[in-house]
């Protein structure tokens, strides 16, 4: 079976590509080549008209939070993967802090087979870094590699030993995994429920400072320089923990870093009528550390853009704010608040989907992904930079509603997405681009203004 | 322009105007003559239904507003929670829901997170009043406070306020800092570095300043506010010892003769002699901390009158 995707305008930084006029020809579930203007259309092949979109190498999350297996009630594996490419990506990498904690291969084993049951995204899980992601014990890095993990990470909570994050990076290397470290001192942070400032003193709730991410990530810049480890910080909110990156990538050090939509969009302005779905960790902060972001997606010391997504049941959001659990849904805004950045002009689209794909891809070392070069997996992302929308939580895929972006204006869209050569997902608006039996011509391209 | 009340609830002190705050005080002037009756009640909220839905132990807040709907003729109900075991019970929202269910007139809630009566009143119909949440604000006592200072000085604008003690975990002491720097009066804030934030100075536009020594908070001072230190919501240590604190951050004679000479000195309870604050200052002369609590029933009577269904309301319906 043969998919050509015609008439794009095809984005692939990996490649160098960015061009119009060109169909992406797919054959088997991986990539078979470009086909240039004019070149006749394979016999006993479906056509996707992507005139006037974006085709872009498949996006990769690097941070999901999918609850199974234990908590079900607030997402599954086939829920999550359903948001998941209705949000464009066609990869997600599953943080393992479930139900048993993902410590184990027999762990990793059922959620790759509840990815490959859903048959929408690929689903990657990320094993622990320690058992029970108690920062005690080393966990079974090797035997979870074996069965699949892309990376490892005790996320929701940093290590807080150096002793033992420094074993861990020595004994990952040998393994080639990246540790993922979700960078907070937990001694500094003890206790707060939102970032530490004006606004948690006019609300009377326990702060968060940004120190307790700073300390944390500059101890994993020494910790990397030491171990020589690839690290890759997660959601970075602070200006000092991007200082502190920024310099480690001047050194050379194996360091990376991601940052979720909600850090940029968002000021910790945002809690002040206590909305439980304005709680995360680490929080929304202020002014000063979104300018830091914003700064830092342009000047390239960000890697990545991950939508931390962490579902939560409506009944626990349904809280007290400082009973309330952290984390906030994801999948579904993350291109539409990332578009926010590319209309704005800070930055521009292939910058969008080199943190989308690209960096994700060889971050962790996923093979054949995050490029349309031929032979790669063919997935791939469509994107309508003109799609004006409107995020409305009732329609989201997710098994929860804890977004703080439900009805907000949105001003581009992935609008397909396509796994492994199948599409999964369709934009309800875009089904006539995926009419069978239609006659396309391959011809040139040209963006909307 | 007229000064009125039309909000629907009581949340806090930060987002009021000046002249919303003048009219609440000038309405708990008008209902303090009531306590001095033979016949401590009057009728305006005949048939009114107020229940105190405390979620933290409290003598005096809880007394106060029981008596203030009483004297007004309400129908007060307390009721007390534990929230000791939040996991365990119902929720605050379902606990609010049904009690709503049976038409109360006025919620009067205190609990101890800090947005509780903001999230009551987003998801419920009836006036919610906020007897305190967390540390963030406590309204009436900021209020109370203030028609204490009108009693004894006939004026706020320009008088030098020092709040001292632990500000940070302090509600009195945010709802105190907006009420008083509203009006016009400058505040001064001291206590240990570790209670005292140097964020705490934007808490305002203007007229609030952060001390460093404990002393220079009350130089000149023509009311002195003491805090208590809230050993529940202090987790760690904020301070070496009790016994250092009496020494360096309690109130004594000695620090009242750098205040102005007939400065006045507030402490919103319960107190604890000998740390925060001595006995001799406490029972002697300056102290109006029994005012404070006579004022209380005021500036509930007010509170109530206002929100649970006095003048407006009834012409809103």
């Amino acid at each position: 079976m043969k998919l050509l995707i015609a008439n794009g305008y095809v984005i692939d930084p990996a490649q160098n590509l960015n061009t119009g006029g060109r169909s992406l020809l797919i054959e088997n579930g991986r990539i078979a080549g470009l086909l240039e203007r004019g070149e006749p259309v394979p016999e006993h092949t479906h056509v996707i008209d992507a005139t006037g979109l974006i085709v872009a190498p498949g996006f990769i999350d690097m941070h999901t939070h999918l609850r199974e297996p234990g908590q079900e009630y607030k997402e599954t594996i086939a829920t999550g993967a359903s948001a998941a490419v209705a949000g464009g990506w066609t990869s997600i990498c599953a943080m393992p802090n479930t139900d048993p904690v993902n410590d184990n291969p027999a762990v990793t084993r059922f959620i790759i087979d509840q990815g490959k049951a859903a048959q929408l995204a690929n689903v990657f899980p990320i094993g622990a870094v320690t058992k029970s992601s108690q920062g005690k014990e080393l966990a079974e890095m090797g035997e979870m590699k074996n069965a699949g993990i892309v990376a490892v990470s005790d996320d929701g909570r940093s290590v807080p030993s150096s002793s033992m994050m420094r074993r861990a990076m020595e004994y990952a290397r040998g393994f080639d995994l990246t540790i993922v470290d979700h960078c907070q001192d937990q001694s500094l942070s003890a206790g707060g429920v939102m970032h530490e400032g004006r606004w948690s003193l006019i609300l009377g709730l326990r702060g968060m400072p940004a120190a307790a991410e700073d300390v944390d990530v500059v101890r994993d810049c020494v910790l990397a320089k030491l171990t020589k480890a690839k690290v890759h910080i997660a959601h970075v909110s602070t200006r000092g923990a991007l200082e502190a990156v920024r310099r480690a990538k001047h050194d050379g050090l194996h360091i990376t870093c991601e940052v979720t939509p909600h850090h940029w969009t968002l000021t910790d302005e945002a809690v002040s009528e206590y909305d439980t779905n304005t709680k995360m960790s680490p929080p929304l902060r202020s002014r000063e550390h979104v300018d830091a972001v914003l700064e830092a997606m342009k000047d390239g010391t960000i890697d990545a853009i991950a939508t931390d997504h962490a579902p939560h049941h409506l009944d626990e959001k349904a809280l007290e704010f400082d009973q309330a659990p952290f984390g906030i849904t994801g999948l579904e805004t993350a291109v539409g608040l990332a578009f926010d950045l590319v209309h704005a002009g800070l930055i521009d689209l292939e910058r969008v989907v080199q943190m989308c794909s690209t960096n994700p891809a060889r971050i962790f070392g996923l093979t054949d992904r995050g490029s349309l070069r031929q032979n790669a997996h063919a997935d791939v992302t469509l994107l309508d930079p003109n799609l004006e929308w409107v995020f409305d939580v009732s329609r989201s895929k997710s098994k929860s509603r804890n977004t703080p972006f439900h009805n907000r204006a949105m001003h581009g869209a992935a609008v397909a997405t396509i796994v492994g050569g199948r599409l999964v997902y369709l934009h309800p608006d875009y089904t006539r681009i995926n009419q069978p039996k239609q006659k396309v011509q391959i011809s040139s391209f040209s963006l909307r203004a | 322009m007229e000064a009125t009340f039309n909000r629907r609830h009581l949340l806090g002190i930060r987002e009021l105007e000046a002249g919303e705050i003048v009219h609440l005080l000038d309405t708990a002037e008008s209902f303090r003559e009531v306590s001095r009756r033979d016949i401590k009640k009057v009728p305006a909220l005949r048939g009114r239904t107020v229940i105190n839905l405390f979620f933290e132990s409290s003598t005096r807040t809880r007394t106060s507003f029981e008596i203030a709907a009483k004297r007004l003729s309400a129908d007060a109900i307390n009721i007390s929670v534990s929230t000791s075991s939040v996991t365990k019970g119902e929720t605050l929202l379902d606990t609010a829901r049904n009690l709503e269910a049976m038409a109360p007139d006025c919620i009067v809630i205190r609990h101890s997170s800090a947005g509780a009566p903001q999230h009551l009143a987003r998801m419920t119909n009836a006036p919610i009043i906020n007897a305190g949440d967390g540390s963030h604000e406590h309204p009436t006592q900021a209020l109370l406070d203030a028609l204490t200072i009108r009693e004894h000085k006939e004026r706020i604008e320009g008088l030098k306020v020092a709040i001292v003690g632990d500000i940070l975990h302090s509600r009195v002491a945010r709802s105190n800092i907006y009420l008083l720097t509203k009006l016009g009066a400058h505040v001064s804030v001291g206590g240990p570095g570790t209670l005292v934030p140097d964020e705490f100075a934007e808490l305002v536009e203007s007229g609030l300043h952060i001390e460093k020594h404990f002393e220079d908070a009350i130089e000149g001072a023509d009311v002195v506010m003491i805090l208590r230190i809230q050993r529940e919501r202090q987790d760690a240590a904020f301070f070496p010892s009790m016994r250092e604190y009496a020494v360096h951050y309690g109130l004594q004679p000695r620090h009242l003769e750098r205040a102005a000479p007939d400065a006045i000195v507030m402490h919103p309870g319960p107190m604890n002699r000998g740390v925060e604050i001595s006995s001799e200052i406490a029972d002697g002369s300056r102290s109006l901390i029994l005012d404070q609590v006579t004022n209380g029933v005021a500036v509930r009577m007010a509170v109530l009158y206002l929100l649970a269904g006095g003048s407006h309301a009834e012409h809103e319906e």
